[in-house]
């Protein structure tokens, strides 16, 4: 059993060790980010930017540059679009968001058809879209580490401001946070987390890892700290089980053709989710049944 | 700071998209009182609420705190909004938010001690709601909430709280429990609050003052100066009767010609 589901050679295979290793980094950070999208009702603003980071991979690609850069360039890009457009309502962030998408999706339209004329192949284009994250290469590694770390930390540092404007802007104003600045600083990490997130699983399938495990998370737990670090282990599993299962593919129909990685992450995800929401129906159900103790240990926490 | 009041509001007015919503607004509130900021809906409470916090900028006038102009997130002013929905996903324990009354608006990385700990179950305490501690904010009832929402304005220290419509939204019994805690908040921790609402009679048994609010404009001081016939009359600019029966204070509408001949700038407007 252990042998059909690990199959021969994968922890020996570099191009495995670098994908679990930048699935994880990606996974991470996405969590972390993800709590507050979804927190702050951003996962439509989360959405939009995958899009403004597949024009900014695709115009990367045409241009010879990193995807990397050009995935977190586009994503920042569209991040001071939405917010030079409109942030002060829900209403207007929407629409601001959706003005930034479709110009976005447009732009990637272009871009995407002037990779197909340049190369004559359509592998760019599946590589930008849907990603592969066996295709990263090593030297890939240290950069997406240093990102991953400047976001984590990022967050951190607002984490208090962030959480109070996205309980209660009016609440927050009073306290005297900068709702717009923290906003901004915000959506800049969100297009950073995109950015990452689009070199693993594709830009357009970005948004699962970002969404997925973190609305999950939050469906079971009652701390901040613990959505975080649970959206993270949800998202690292999803990740690591989407490259063994695609690793193990190439064997599953003796074609000795893989089925792609991403759609393999985005399952597990979407099994993920539906696995939580069923843990936390049972529990609201016993909840019902026997009333809740209030004796907690005595706890102090980051939040 | 003898001589000097703890709030002092002068002839403000205030002008929301271009519309004057509040006029020669006048009133000061003294350590220890409970002032009640009575008025309609859409009389101008939460606006004239959000110029005390700063969020609100005055065509004219002055606010000052300790006699100094306020500032935005001045830590003597605490701040109860009307009404805060906690998504049912919302990550967070009673006990966090309302430490967050005393760091969610600092940045960096330190972590919470154990004396800000301390301290938010020490005002758990004081309003009753340590039984809930540990349980996730958006797991309350409304009175729960609100008494968390009390404590998150409190925990801070401040020596004015005010607080936005406090009683709507919950039960009679709910909200005399409100008014008997915020009446011993005024007590014990000698906290000054300004508190909004449209019905005044709950408040009338620990109100010290009274600001009211009518037609854009204000007329403050005691329950008996302010709640009167020709008072109330001049604010809304036509008659109103004052009746008093069996403790309670009903304002209504005059029906006589005596309306026409009054006008909005009664001397009597300002008590002060």
């Amino acid at each position: 059993m252990v042998r059909w589901i690990l199959e021969p050679g994968l922890f020996s295979n570099g191009t495995v060790r670098t994908a679990l290793l930048l699935g994880a980094l990606v996974s991470v950070v996405s969590g972390v980010v993800g709590i507050f999208t979804v927190l702050r009702g951003q996962s439509f603003a989360g959405h939009a930017l995958t899009d403004v980071a597949t024009a900014g991979g695709s115009g990367a690609a045409l241009a010879s540059l990193s995807p990397l850069l050009g995935f977190i360039g586009g994503g920042v890009i569209g991040a001071g679009a939405m917010d030079a457009i409109g942030v002060q309502r829900v209403k207007d962030r929407d629409v601001a968001t959706g003005v930034v998408l479709g110009a976005a999706t447009g732009l990637s339209a272009l871009f995407l058809y002037l990779i197909t004329l340049q190369t004559s192949t359509t592998g760019s284009t599946q590589s930008i879209l849907f990603g592969s994250i066996f295709t990263v290469g090593p030297s890939t590694l240290p950069d997406v580490a240093l990102l991953s770390v400047v976001v984590l930390v990022g967050v951190m540092v607002i984490r208090r401001p962030l959480l109070m404007g996205s309980i209660s802007p009016e609440l927050a104003a009073a306290r005297g946070v900068r709702l717009r600045m923290v906003g901004i600083a915000f959506m800049v990490m969100l297009a950073a987390a995109v950015g990452l997130s689009a070199i693993a699983i594709g830009s357009i399938l970005s948004t699962a890892l970002l969404i997925g495990p973190p609305a999950s998370a939050l469906k079971v737990v009652s701390r901040l700290s613990h959505a975080v670090v649970l959206a993270s282990v949800l998202g690292v599993m999803a990740t690591w089980l989407g490259i063994v299962f695609a690793y193990d593919s190439y064997y599953w129909f003796g074609s000795g053709r893989g089925l792609p990685v991403s759609f393999f992450v985005v399952a597990d995800v979407l099994v993920e989710f539906v696995a939580v929401n069923l843990v936390a129906r049972r529990r609201r159900l016993r909840v019902v049944e026997e009333p809740a103790t209030t004796a907690m240990p005595e706890q102090v926490g980051w939040i | 700071m003898v001589g000097i009041d703890l709030l002092e509001v002068v002839d403000v007015d205030v002008a929301l998209s271009g519309r004057m919503v509040l006029r020669d607004v006048n009133f000061r509130i003294d350590h220890g009182e409970f002032t009640g900021l009575i008025g309609s809906n859409g009389a101008g409470k939460t606006t004239l609420l959000r110029v005390l916090l700063g969020l609100q900028d005055v065509v004219r006038g002055r606010v000052l705190v300790h006699g100094e102009p306020m500032t935005r997130s001045n830590s003597s002013v605490g701040y109860v909004p009307q009404k805060v929905l906690f998504e049912s996903d919302v990550p967070v324990r009673v006990r966090d938010f309302v430490a967050l009354g005393i760091d969610g608006n600092r940045y960096g990385l330190a972590r919470r001690s154990r004396h800000t700990y301390e301290l938010v179950d020490e005002m758990l305490e004081s309003v009753e709601a340590a039984a809930f501690a540990n349980r996730r904010i958006s797991s309350l009832s409304g009175g729960e909430q609100q008494r968390v929402l009390i404590a998150h304005a409190l925990v801070s220290k401040p020596e004015l709280l005010l607080l936005d419509e406090p009683l709507a939204n919950l039960d009679p019994g709910s909200a005399q429990e409100i008014i008997q805690l915020l009446h011993s908040v005024v007590t014990n921790q000698h906290v000054a609050i300004l508190l909004s609402a449209h019905e005044m009679n709950p408040l009338l048994p620990v109100m010290d003052r009274v600001v009211y609010v009518a037609n854009g404009r204000v007329a403050s001081g005691t329950t008996e100066e302010v709640v009167q016939p020709e008072v109330l009359s001049a604010l809304y600019g036509h008659h109103v009767d004052v009746l008093r029966v069996h403790g309670r204070v009903l304002v209504v509408a005059g029906g006589d010609e005596r309306g026409d001949s009054l006008v909005a700038d009664h001397p009597a407007v300002v008590l002060e």
